[in-house]
């Protein structure tokens, strides 16, 4: 691996360090991912996974350690990081189609056709005058999906984009993603504790210990690509994931046990 | 299944008579069920009917004196007098004209220190604890203090609306833009945009249904503080109508003129509904 594309030095942050109670929830993260890697991190809730990727977006503000992308710290949010958030991705305002064009610079019709092409990426082509009162969730999320992708960011942020959908629903976008991302090769970091999602999208899973937060694990994923539906029942899948499972399942039950020493 | 072979076996089935739908009770009282917007008209004209029906049969049946009681007829043959000799239409438009350029001033200047200090918390700091102080002095109480400061003519009508409105105003929209999901914020940063370009893109956008419902509602209370005004010292206006039919004892007037502020609030409260529900159909 030459110079990574995104790079987590030592990173720490610390919540209410002005006083109010202290809670460290990074304790010194360390990993990189490299150029056109689909990295996934998972862990307890509460670890300090959506904390993690503020950070890395520019929107929280670290307390030590850096974040540097393309060999530029991060010392804000910027265009070079999109992000897909996983509820209140898209602005009711806007028909899908302006949602997608708001990301959007130049001419309004080079916006309008950039927004067209992405909008058909995700199969959306159809529902590009909707707004999203009329939209499933999982039609929002390809609509935001479509917007992340439009504006061509270096690394793509994704916190728990489908953890609002249902089971089947989920399961279409994790195939649809995986299919955009085979074709299109982008730099990702996913967020999620869903460790099916983990091991089917990632090229390579990061665990996270209990709260405070640091990366406990670094386990590729070998399975061969283009990956559909079907990878979910190899046995190849089930070793990588009854091996999260216990490694994930060990950090839940230390902040079980955290929680009831406090009690 | 075997039944379901022999069935099969035996050709076409032989279905069981489907058993009567049991009909459903109908939702008339239930925990916030819906009902036909048709149900919803009736039972409210209804009501109103028999709010109309009540006054009409306390007054004919002379349960309180005809000055204190007027009939309904009394009031209406008030309204077509009033209506003839054009006083109804003068004191109205006075009103309307009052509300609308004090309303106006309150508004134009509570929007933008409402977004202010809804969004920056140093804005909120200089300004919000002397308002929320202002907000509890009741506004009826500065009407003597107007009268010296600005004498008794138009300005001090704006002023009591103003006073009674706008820290209210401020207040409020200054909830409205705090309540703006700060992942709406968040997208337009991670886009690159400027806080200025958040703020006209997203913040306002985001925020402009639940402002106009606080622009609906104060518009409301600032009749309250008109007519408060018109009743303490105006040539004209519905206010000034009511004081003046007191004075005579003329109460199916004052009926007229209450009822009549009644109307226009209603009318203008609707109009803005109305408004809003075009203005923002992507908000349900
Ligand atoms: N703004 C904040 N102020 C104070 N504490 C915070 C703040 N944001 C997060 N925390 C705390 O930091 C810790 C990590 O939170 P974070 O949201 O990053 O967890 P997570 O791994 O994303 O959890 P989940 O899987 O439930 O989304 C939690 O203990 C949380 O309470
Ligand atoms: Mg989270």
């Amino acid at each position: 691996m030459d110079a990574a594309k995104l790079s987590v030095r030592d990173l720490r942050k610390v919540f209410g360090a002005d006083g109010s109670g202290e809670l460290v929830a990074l304790d010194g993260v360390d990993f990189e991912i490299a150029e056109k890697e689909f990295v996934t991190v998972i862990g307890t809730s509460g670890c300090g996974k959506s904390t993690l990727l503020s950070i890395i977006a520019g929107l929280e503000e670290e307390t030590g350690g850096v974040v540097v992308v393309d060999g530029e710290h991060v010392v804000g949010p910027g265009r070079d990081r999109g992000v897909v958030f996983q509820t209140y991705t898209l602005f009711p305002w806007l028909t899908a189609q302006k949602n997608v064009e708001f990301a959007l610079q130049g001419s309004s019709s080079e916006r309008a056709d950039v927004a067209r092409e992405h909008l058909e990426l995700v199969g959306l082509d159809r529902f590009r005058d909707s707004y999203p009162s009329q939209l499933s969730g999982g039609m929002r999320q390809r609509v935001a999906i479509a917007r992340a992708l439009s504006y061509k960011p270096e690394v793509l942020l994704m916190d728990e984009p489908f953890g609002a959908l249902d089971a089947q629903t989920r399961q279409l976008m994790q195939e649809l993603l995986t299919k955009i991302w085979e074709e299109h090769r982008l730099t990702v970091m996913f967020v999620t504790h869903d460790i099916d999602e983990a091991v089917f999208l990632s090229d390579r899973v990061l665990v996270m210990t209990a709260s405070p937060g640091r990366i406990k694990e670094d386990l590729p994923i070998g399975i061969e690509r283009p990956r559909t539906f079907e990878v979910f029942s190899t046995p190849e899948f089930f070793e990588y994931k009854a091996h999260l499972l216990k490694s994930v399942r060990e950090e839940s039950l230390r902040s079980a046990e955290a929680m009831e020493a406090l009690a | 299944m075997a039944g379901a072979a022999d069935q099969a076996a035996a050709g076409a089935p032989r279905r069981a008579p489907a058993p009567a739908r049991p009909k459903r009770k109908r939702k008339l009282f239930q925990l916030y069920s819906p009902i036909q917007p048709r149900t919803y008209l009736i039972i409210a004209i209804l009501s109103f009917a028999a709010l109309l029906g009540g006054w009409w049969l306390a007054a004919e049946l002379d349960l309180a004196k005809d000055i204190f009681l007027p009939t309904p007829a009394d009031v209406w043959r008030s309204a077509v007098d009033a209506a003839k000799d054009g006083t109804l239409w003068d004191d109205a438009r006075a009103s309307f004209v009052r509300i609308t350029i004090g309303f106006s001033i309150s508004t134009v200047l509570a929007l933008p220190i409402g977004i202010l200090i809804g969004t920056y918390r140093a804005a909120e700091a200089v300004i919000e604890p002397s308002v929320d102080f202002i907000r509890y002095m009741p506004a009826v109480a500065f009407v003597p203090l107007t009268i010296v400061w600005v004498g008794v003519d138009e300005p001090q009508k704006w002023l009591i609306i103003f006073i009674g409105t706008f820290f209210q105003q401020v207040l409020l929209v200054q909830d409205n833009v705090k309540r703006v999901p700060r992942e709406y914020v968040d997208i337009g940063h991670t886009l690159g945009m400027k806080d200025r370009t958040v703020l006209r893109r997203v913040v306002l956008p985001a925020a402009a249904p639940a402002i106009w419902d606080t622009l609906r509602i104060t518009l409301g209370w600032a009749w309250t503080w008109l007519v408060v005004a018109e009743l303490v010292a105006a040539s004209d206006g519905l206010g000034h109508s009511i004081v003046v039919a007191q004075r005579f004892f003329q109460t199916e007037t004052i009926f007229l003129g209450i009822i009549v502020i009644g109307l226009l609030g209603l009318i203008m409260d609707q109009a803005m509904k109305l408004a809003g529900k075009r203005l923002f159909r992507w908000a349900e």
